[in-house]
């Protein structure tokens, strides 16, 4: 027997990735014995390390990731982000994820450039971050002048600022009709470095106050660039590139910019991701995070632990969050719901539509004082009558 | 303008708010403004705040001038001929109270030495930049600020002797040490403070090394040769106390040795203490249920009173008595009049409590620990002139906290003890280490303060030296007497059936969410059914609706309301605070019905 087929004999036994570890790792010339010994350790190890039939994986999930979350409340040192950005981290942040929050208290990306443009110099990264910025009309204004008589807005503009933005006058004018209501594009006239908007008749008669005050403040606020929601960017070097971190998120309109790596570029945003990306990535993004935050902590917690509740979260196919309205919501038993929060509409609801409680849940067991369905309390004795009868009445002897 | 504000309540604005504060402060400082009253300029704010209200924490500090404290040595030797005091000083400006938001105004300067023209204030003693209890804490600048947080904190449970007159005062839950002693290493707040007159602690032979693993984990071992020569030894007071208190109608309890007949009658064994008039005398050894002052009251709903005549009769029992896992010996009774006129008796019961395993004792440093061991004498290591140690002090508790001040009193206080003097440990002005040592070797020790010691077992010399020395223990109030809870079976709550909670009640220790998670991650169901098995019942089900039916005591027959003679009740086993659940279900107009398999 050669060494390849006592491998193949352990084919069933052991992993693919384990065989091929050992495979690795053990010297070519190994005698056939010390390779089974080595072999046959391996699988008793791999069998230890298995979880057993009946192991409460989501409540030992629970309690991993429960511990050390006290002990990030405790350690009260401030982790203040990477240079200069705020982002939320530690226990607010964890909860975040797992309560599946649709908006976040700080969203954020990671944009990576694709090549070539990831050897570009620090300039040339500035101008690619600048042209991801949410830019406001009013940052590329010097000046905005009304005319109440002829019911004119002149704004005036930087023209050095737009052409470094490399804005043009159609994504300005667009921009302008699109986002202020009852302008339609012959109201909104160029003149060399002035947009002249003329307040049409039929605003300013739908209106008792003068909606000319009201367009010129709200044309400050107009999005004439950039990509919407994206407020602050800082190009950061990271393993001798630069990587765009951004406050604000909108992963959709990022990944479609010619100049950005759509395989690495993130969102802290889940929803985002799965949006875009679809559950498999949510699911993904969900485990990175939460493992990413415990182990900046200076924790350590199996990924396991956190890969069950990724799935947890993500099984319906929708992302919900571990709250009363994601996933206990989807709890069969009426009593394991009335126990998490607001028993008494759980319970008045689940009456109403007359709902039949099993008692077969962990949580219900409890209540009853009944065995619960884990551990020890799992196996049930069954026995085969038939073959009792066979041995005999124990009378008769 | 800056705004001004009166006790948080704008009054007015002023264009100079430099100029006004330094006004306001000359005025208070010539006594045309109280001495208590606050300003301060706020520069986030830009605003002026005086403030006058009750609550603001003050310490007093030496105004200074031109980089010169206003305090001269004239002053000091007018006040040590008696012919000023220090409210004079005060008058006169000299000495004035800052609140926190004024100090955020002043630039302090801690030693004389270091005074500036910037500075404003100087500390009447560098030691003040502990605070009155800190600076109780000997030689408390050589240690972390933490530690001088703990040791100041615990001096205030120490127990000592709170007040003279505690022989004839009622005070509630108080201790008093039976051998208080001076501390042979202390601080000059010490002979300030007036504290000397009633020490809280001890000085006791320390010895820092191991016994046998019984100080691991902050705990101490005590030598009790030394609890019975009286170290630690402390009274335990608590007083009871009733009122014949008046109800409408011209009824009124009566303090008096109940008569059997009335509700809730205890046994007379429970009441043989008592005299004629229904009081305990002092003197007697009392515990757990014994009656300390028999009362009856009336029934307690008069209108009530025909319809259930049968129950409410009588009187009802309400005597005062000694509650569960409490003893000790009537020290005092009084029989007095209460605030509304009536009748009033207060009993005082004194426990002696010794020094056991589980008590909490502490140095003055924040080392503080519990009894792990109590040891013979013969047991304990011996010095080479025959010393025994009162207490054996881990080593381990010392690197992590880093109290060196705890390690120089064992050294003062061994030169203190041997030449009989004080030694002063005031921070920052204390007699310097260098010389304790100097004086430890001219008195014929180590002057590190090591010895060679022996050991009581088999007498052989130990390999390694043991730094012994003398200090000043603190015995803490938490004992173990008044806090040890058990319980195997015991009384149930009425509602849920499930044991009472806390130790006057003899209750259990709840096995609560998180200890049930433990078990259940351990796959260990069928230990947590019994666990949570402490309210179970049996409660009758009807099998044909899944309503809970009713059993008949007297005629040994379960029968369900609803289906009559149809009904088909089965027995189910369950806690009872499921019970009560489906019971409160119904009160909330949901019907639950149990379905039940057959297997049992």
């Amino acid at each position: 027997m050669t060494n390849a087929q006592i491998f193949e004999e352990y084919s069933g036994k052991l992993p693919e990735n384990l065989l091929e570890e050992i495979k690795l790792k053990v010297p070519k010339r190994i005698s056939k014995d010390k390779l089974k010994k080595i072999l046959d350790l391996a699988v008793e190890e791999y069998e230890q390390s298995l979880v057993e039939p009946g192991e409460a994986v989501g409540l030992i999930a629970a309690q991993s990731i429960g511990e050390p979350a006290t002990q990030m409340t405790l350690n009260t040192k401030h982790f203040s982000g990477v240079a200069e950005m705020n982002v939320t981290l530690g226990l607010p942040r964890i909860i975040e994820v797992v309560d599946a929050r649709k908006t976040l208290s700080t969203p954020s990306m990671n944009i990576y450039l694709k090549p070539p443009y990831d050897k570009a110099s620090k300039e040339e990264v500035k101008n690619f971050a600048n042209r991801i910025k949410e830019t406001h009309l009013n940052e590329i204004a010097t000046q905005i002048d009304v005319d109440l008589a002829d019911q004119k807005v002149e704004i005036t503009l930087d023209m050095d600022k737009i052409k470094a933005l490399e804005l043009k006058q159609t994504v300005i004018k667009k921009a302008i009709k699109k986002q202020i209501r009852g302008l339609s594009e012959k109201d909104i006239v160029f003149e060399k470095d002035k947009i002249v908007l003329k307040i049409p008749e039929s605003l300013s008669k739908e209106q008792e106050v003068d909606p000319i005050f009201k367009i010129k403040e709200k044309i400050k606020d107009v999005v004439v660039g950039g990509i919407h929601n994206i407020t602050q960017v800082l190009p950061v070097l990271e393993n001798g590139e630069y990587v765009i971190k951004t406050a604000g998120s909108n992963l959709k309109a990022v990944l479609a910019l010619d100049f950005v790596d759509p395989s690495r570029t993130i969102t802290n945003n889940i929803f985002e991701i799965y949006d875009v990306l679809g559950i498999e990535a949510a699911r993904q993004a969900i485990f990175n995070e939460i493992y990413s935050l415990i182990e900046q902590q200076g924790l350590n917690v199996d990924g396991r632990h956190i890969q069950l509740i990724s799935d947890a979260m993500c099984v319906s196919g929708k992302i919900s969050g571990i709250t009363r309205y994601g996933i206990i919501k989807s709890k069969s038993s009426a009593l394991s719901r009335a126990a998490f929060e607001t028993p008494i509409r759980h319970l008045t609801e689940a009456a109403l539509s007359g709902e039949v409680d099993e008692f077969k849940s962990v949580n219900d067991r409890v209540m009853v004082n009944g065995i619960l369905p884990v551990g020890t309390g799992l196996v049930e004795i069954s026995m085969d009558l038939t073959k009792l009868n066979q041995g005999g009445d124990a009378n008769e002897e | 303008m800056v705004d001004v504000y009166l006790n948080g309540k704008f009054v007015g604005s002023t264009d100079d708010a430099q100029c006004f504060v330094e006004k306001f402060r000359s005025l208070r400082r010539s006594g045309k403004v109280d001495a208590t009253v606050s300003i301060s300029y706020d520069e986030v704010h830009d605003s002026v705040f005086i403030e006058a209200d009750s609550g603001r924490v003050m310490r007093p500090l030496i105004v200074v001038k031109d980089g010169k404290p206003l305090l001269t040595d004239e002053h000091i030797k007018k006040l040590e001929k008696g012919e000023i005091s220090w409210d004079d000083l005060i008058k006169q400006g000299i000495i004035e109270y800052l609140d926190a938001s004024e100090e955020e105004n002043a630039l302090v300067a801690i030693t004389p030495e270091d005074l500036t023209e910037k500075h404003t204030h100087l500390e009447i003693a560098p030691f003040g930049i502990f605070g009155w209890a800190g600076s109780l804490v000997p030689d408390i600048n050589h240690s972390p600020g933490a530690r001088m947080s703990v040791g100041a904190k615990n001096q205030k449970q120490a127990v000592g002797v709170y007040a003279l007159n505690y022989n004839i005062r009622f005070d509630m839950d108080v201790h008093t040490l039976h051998y208080p002693q001076k501390p042979i290493f202390k601080t000059a707040t010490e002979d300030v403070s007036g504290i000397d007159y009633h020490p809280v602690g001890q000085n006791v032979v320390v010895a820092v090394g191991t016994y046998l693993g019984y100080n691991m984990e902050d705990a101490i071992v005590i030598n009790r040769g030394s609890i019975d020569r009286g170290f630690g030894r402390s009274h335990y007071y608590r007083v009871e106390s009733t009122e014949e208190l008046k109800y409408p109608g011209g009824l009124h309890d009566t303090i008096t040795i109940p008569d059997k007949d009335v509700l809730g009658y205890r046994s007379e064994y429970d009441y043989r203490y008592l005299e004629e008039d229904g009081i305990i005398s002092p003197e007697v050894h009392v515990a757990e249920n014994d009656v300390l002052v028999g009362k009856v009251s009336p029934p307690r709903f008069l209108s009530a009173g025909e319809e259930y005549e049968l129950l409410s009769e009588g009187d009802r029992e309400s005597s005062v008595y000694l509650k569960h896992g409490e003893k000790g010996i009537v020290d005092s009774v009084i029989i007095t009049e209460s605030s509304e006129g009536n009748k009033m008796v207060k009993i005082k019961i004194r426990d002696l409590k010794i020094p056991e395993i589980g008590d909490k004792f502490i140095s003055r440093h924040g080392q503080k620990g519990v009894v792990g061991l109590i040891v013979d004498p013969e047991d304990m290591p011996f010095t080479e002139s025959g010393i025994v140690p009162d207490i054996i002090f881990s080593h381990n508790s010392l690197p992590s906290r880093m109290t060196f001040s705890h390690m120089i009193e064992m050294i003062a206080g061994k030169v203190g003890a041997l030449n009989g003097r004080f030694v002063d440990g005031t921070p920052f002005e204390s007699e310097s280490e260098f010389d304790l040592r100097k004086e430890l070797q001219e008195l014929g020790f180590r002057e590190n303060g090591v010895e060679t010691m022996y050991n009581p077992v088999t007498g052989e010399m130990y390999k390694v030296t043991i730094f012994i020395g003398s200090m000043y223990y603190l015995r803490l109030k938490h004992l173990v007497s008044n806090k040890i809870q058990a319980r195997a079976r015991g009384p149930v709550q009425i509602l849920t059936r499930q044991p009472t909670e806390g130790r006057s009640r003899e209750g259990g220790l709840r096995l609560g969410e998180m200890e049930k998670d433990a078990f259940v991650a351990h796959g260990a169901a069928m230990v947590l059914k019994e666990r949570f098995s402490s309210d179970n019942t049996t409660i009758p089900v009807c099998e044909n609706c899944g309503n809970i039916a009713v059993y008949d005591v007297i005629k040994d027959r379960a029968y369900c309301p609803v289906c009559g003679d149809k009904s088909n009740v089965v027995f189910v086993q369950t806690s009872y605070a499921f019970k009560l659940f489906l019971d409160e279900l119904k009160s909330m107009q949901i019907l639950p019905r149990l379905g039940l398999d057959k297997k049992v």
